[in-house]
């Protein structure tokens, strides 16, 4: 078979590596050497420490430690908590398959439209104090209360935790797919079991390394968030992916030194914050087996089925109407506490982006479009190369995959910019896509890898000994048969690219706008109106790529029933 | 890496050699030569995109650059300047010393003084533009000092800033008028006032100005600071004033809003009762597009608030600058600024002297309309200068060390 092997085929894991790792690592050091000292262009010449002492006393730098490590933890935990006690409670439940159904929608939404949503239906001026007023409370204006933006990050976490819950929850229905969840839950409830204990005591021990990996992504992620905590974090001080963003953007230039020391101490933090869970988990396995061992049949049953529930009911309630918020607000003229709806209407905000919106649409489409083919096609090259040689391993290396997702944006992405710079590069849609890829391939490759390997061979065999070769085999067989999968997979890497905020700045030089970078710009400006527009376009057009990618298979394969959707 | 890093550095000691050989060059340049070459170039502008009001005013700037120079202008929408100044910082580390990705920066102040003394502007360039010939040089000092900057022809100025305060009618009869009488309006109604967390500017001119109002010895502050003692000294009324201050304010203090539209938003949406701005006509210009309603006024402190210019400027190894000369010069034309001061389009005031102007522009200026909640000319009062930029350096430090964490 391997001279059927085109050498797009034989690179392709080499390639995909190559792509993604290197603008990290040279993102790294790019931000290591002026953490040290070493950046002539600013009179850094001298390696020395100069710029971790300033670090260590900067005033609030360790409240903001403990802020991001407190708040990314709590957030991972509250939302791995929320799908793993709901997935056992309703696994196989019509409220499974109701929810299943949300998914696509909910990831739809992209962070900072879940965050502005939000802060509105949260602080004492927002929707749910404005239902409640003046009737109940008397409150003719809001009154003065933290609600949100916190000391604690509490409302961060809320919000983290919205956002994460459906995303988790994608990844459990990926993980269940490699244990035999059903057989499994069957058996332990033959022996007498509750649903929840048999579900948490058979299932999930085998199931829970397949979700470990996007758990850390998750923990990374909210450890070093920077555009929802500038929305819904303390200010004083706030977590420090916020503070390095600012030292990044002080005028007074010798704070760059500081902002790398700074990220490279956001590493370190994720990477506690990795480690502490870790040994959670280690802790937990051995409490788990020594409650397995226990033999208790029942675990609340009837309260966690019900809490469960209820977390996810009111966490998705949260991501509708906070978006629904948004929606209401990119056509209000006047909309005042406490008004329930806007008092008067406008469609000025959509007239406005309607005159001046066409060129960054497009950039948004475009390089959305265009990184996740490129994303389909690596991932789809490499998943074949290891289809036709399943012993060479190959695979194991494409862990390495999870990286970007590991490593803080915010550690290495000043550094890759400087890449893009001495490459000229930098401002161009190639650097954009580039950057937007090293996020955009894992996704995509976790998105379709499941599909791909649990292909049927024997239709392939078949294929093979009427005497296809292997391409044809490919395409007329394996391809067709795996396009809902791969269009899936197009539509995640469309969305995660469609919500790329930092990767954009730093690669795009501010040249290439996007839907996104617009509104976090606009974010900044306050303005909901404008904001609520492009919100609603942030979240409308990954939709509309996934519903194209359910609808498109289901209209080619219209007359072939085994190629259809089970229900 | 080093090796290649050091390879780099020599390449831009050499740059910082030529940059002042260019700026030479261009003292003396040809218009029309100017223009020809402007033709067909693509300027991209890096300018704030925080504010529709000054984004639409923008794409207008750029429809008549085209129609009438055939420049292309893009506006790279920026959260901070400093973004900008970073990006120049980058490109220059990497040795990219020419084909920059920006063209046009709008900037003041810190900003404006660290990329002068980076060497990191094109220039002089804006006294020769030929517009500059209507600007109010003599009694709008500060278009050519930028925070007591001298600006050295490296940047022209676009428009003019004064510190004043929103107010909603329907909450307050008679507003505070002094720093002190904040105060006291606070003590009676807590948690209605907060300022923008420094070192927004907005938020550090809130410092700068109460810091006026308190000190002893306001004519230190347009000097740099001298020492630790002299900063210690002059600015010493102001922290006990911002500690009874705080937990006064809008959430006691613990959360200060990110910027001026945050805090704008915050009147609004009737959270606070007192918000600030930078611009005169901004009140009634979000009155007019229903953001705030219609019950805002405006006022300014008795003995006067900050007032400062904003500009534009060229950076060292910027692509376009001839294309970028044009849109400047445009930018100071009277069409373009009394567009600019027209509440409807921004509301942004002159930097032109009505007395140079001849009478068809000079009418442009007296047709505008004055916003419901725009203070005149004289109610708005005096315009105080800006402190060395030193002093707003220092206290943004200063807060950040007593204030950074809360409690």
């Amino acid at each position: 078979m391997v001279k059927g092997d085109g050498p797009l085929l034989r690179w392709a894991p080499r390639l995909t590596l190559l792509l993604l790792l290197f603008p990290i690592v040279a993102g790294l050091s790019g931000t290591v050497l002026p953490a040290f000292g070493y950046l002539p262009v600013l009179g850094g010449e001298r390696i020395g420490l100069d710029a971790w002492h300033r670090l260590i006393h900067w005033p609030g730098v360790w409240r903001a430690v403990a802020l991001s490590l407190f708040s990314g933890l709590a957030a991972t935990a509250v939302s791995t908590l929320v799908v793993v006690l709901f997935t056992a409670a309703w696994h196989g439940r019509p409220a499974f398959r109701r929810f299943q159904r949300l998914l696509s929608p909910l990831l739809s939404v992209p962070h900072v439209t879940v965050a502005l949503g939000m802060l509105f239906l949260l602080s004492p001026s927002g929707w749910l104090f404005r239902i409640v007023s003046p009737w109940l409370t008397g409150w003719q204006r809001p009154p003065d209360l933290l609600t949100v933006q916190d000391g604690w990050g509490l409302s961060l976490v809320a919000a983290l935790a919205v956002k994460e819950i459906p995303y988790l929850f994608l990844m459990m229905l990926a993980a269940l797919n490699h244990v035999p969840a059903a057989h499994l839950r069957v058996l332990a409830r033959s022996f007498g079991y509750g649903p929840v204990a048999a579900w948490l005591k058979g299932v999930l021990p085998s199931l829970y390394a397949h979700l470990r990996l996007p758990v850390l992504a998750v923990l990374v992620f909210s450890t070093s968030v920077v555009d929802v905590s500038l929305i819904l974090g303390p200010t004083r001080p706030p977590t420090l992916a916020v503070m390095i963003m600012g030292w990044f953007s002080d005028p007074d230039l010798s704070m760059r030194f500081m902002a790398s020391a700074g990220a490279l101490l956001q590493f370190a933090l994720s990477a506690v914050a990795v480690a502490l869970w870790l040994g959670m988990e280690r802790l937990l396995a051995h409490i788990g087996r020594w409650w397995i061992a226990s033999g208790h049949r029942r675990f609340a049953e009837k309260p966690v089925s019900w809490l469960s529930a209820a977390a996810v009911a009111a966490s998705t309630g949260l991501a509708v109407a906070g978006f629904l918020s948004m929606a209401i607000w990119s056509f209000a003229r006047s909309w005042r506490f406490p008004d329930l709806l806007p008092a008067r209407w406008t469609a000025d905000a959509w007239i406005r982006y309607g005159n001046a919106g066409n060129w960054v649409f497009l950039n948004s489409v475009g390089i959305g479009l265009i990184t996740a083919l490129i994303a389909a096609i690596l991932t789809i090259a490499c998943l074949e190369y290891e289809f036709r040689h399943p012993r060479k391993g190959g695979y194991n290396g494409l862990y390495v995959l999870y990286l970007p997702l590991l490593v803080p944006q915010i550690a290495f992405l000043f550094g890759a910019q400087m890449l893009f710079v001495v490459l000229t590069l930098d401002g161009s849609w190639l650097a954009v896509i580039w950057m937007h890829l090293v996020f955009v391939l894992p996704y995509v490759f976790l998105s379709l890898a499941e599909a791909w390997r649990r292909q049927d061979r024997r239709y392939s065999l078949t294929a093979a000994t009427l005497g296809a070769p292997p391409w044809r085999v490919f395409w007329r067989i394996r391809l067709p048969m795996m396009l809902r999968p791969v269009l899936i997979a197009l539509a995640v890497g469309f969305a995660v690219s469609m919500g790329q905020y930092l990767a954009t700045v730093f690669a795009g030089a501010g040249r290439v706008p996007t839907l996104t970078t617009e509104a976090v710009s606009l974010a900044a400006g306050g303005n909901r109106r404008t904001i609520g527009v492009y919100a609603l376009l942030q979240a409308v057009l990954p939709f509309a790529v996934f519903a194209l990618a359910q609808i498109v298979p289901a209209l080619l394969y219209r007359r072939r029933r085994a190629m259809q959707v089970s229900r | 890496m080093r090796s290649v890093l050091s390879v780099l550095f020599s390449v831009l000691s050499l740059a910082v050699l030529l940059v002042p050989a260019q700026g030479r060059a261009a003292e003396a340049f040809d218009w029309q030569n100017v223009k020809a070459k402007a033709r067909g170039q693509t300027v991209y502008w890096n300018a704030w995109g925080g504010s529709e009001t000054i984004n639409d005013y923008i794409a207008w700037v750029g429809q008549q650059v085209k129609q009438r120079f055939g420049v292309t202008l893009r506006h790279v929408k920026l959260t901070d300047t400093a973004d900008a100044v970073a990006r120049v910082i980058a490109e220059k580390a990497a040795g990219k010393t020419a084909d920059g990705s920006i063209d046009l920066i709008w900037i003041n102040g810190e900003n404006f003084a660290s990329m002068k003394e980076k060497g990191l502007l094109f220039g002089p360039f804006a006294e020769s533009l030929p517009n500059f010939k209507y600007v109010d040089v003599e009694n709008k000092p500060t278009t050519r000092n930028d925070f007591t900057v001298p600006t050295d022809g490296l940047e022209a100025p676009w428009g003019m800033a004064q510190f004043l305060f929103m107010y909603d009618t329907a909450a307050i009869e008679t507003p505070p008028r002094s720093i002190p009488a904040l105060l006291e309006w606070a003590r009676n109604n807590p948690g209605r006032f907060s300022y923008p967390q420094p070192p927004d500017f907005l938020g550090s001119t809130f410092l700068k100005q109460a810091l006026i109002g308190l000190t002893e010895d306001r004519a230190a502050l347009q000097r740099p600071v001298a020492d630790d003692a002299d900063f210690a000294r002059v600015t010493a009324p102001l922290w006990p004033y911002l500690d009874a201050l705080h937990p006064l304010m809008w959430r006691k203090g613990a959360v200060l809003p990110k910027n001026g539209p945050a805090l704008k938003q915050l009147l609004g949406d009737g959270e606070v009762d007192i918000a600030l701005s930078f611009h005169p006509a901004d009140a009634s210009n979000a009155i007019e597009k229903g953001e705030l309603p219609d019950t805002v006024r405006t006022f300014v402190l008795e003995g006067g608030t900050i007032g400062n210019t904003h500009f534009v400027a060229i950076p060292f190894n910027a692509r376009a600058k001839e294309g970028a000369m044009v849109v400047a010069n445009f930018l100071m034309s009277p069409e373009a600024q009394a567009r600019k001061q027209d509440a409807r389009y921004w509301g942004d005031s002159t930097v032109l002297a009505m007395d140079k102007l001849p009478p068809d522009a000079r009418a442009l200026f007296e047709a505008l309309p004055r916003g419901i909640a725009t203070l005149s000319p004289a109610e708005l009062g005096k315009v105080l200068p800006e402190p060395h930029p030193s002093w707003m350096t220092r206290l943004e430090a200063e807060w950040q060390r007593r204030y950074g964490q809360n409690g």
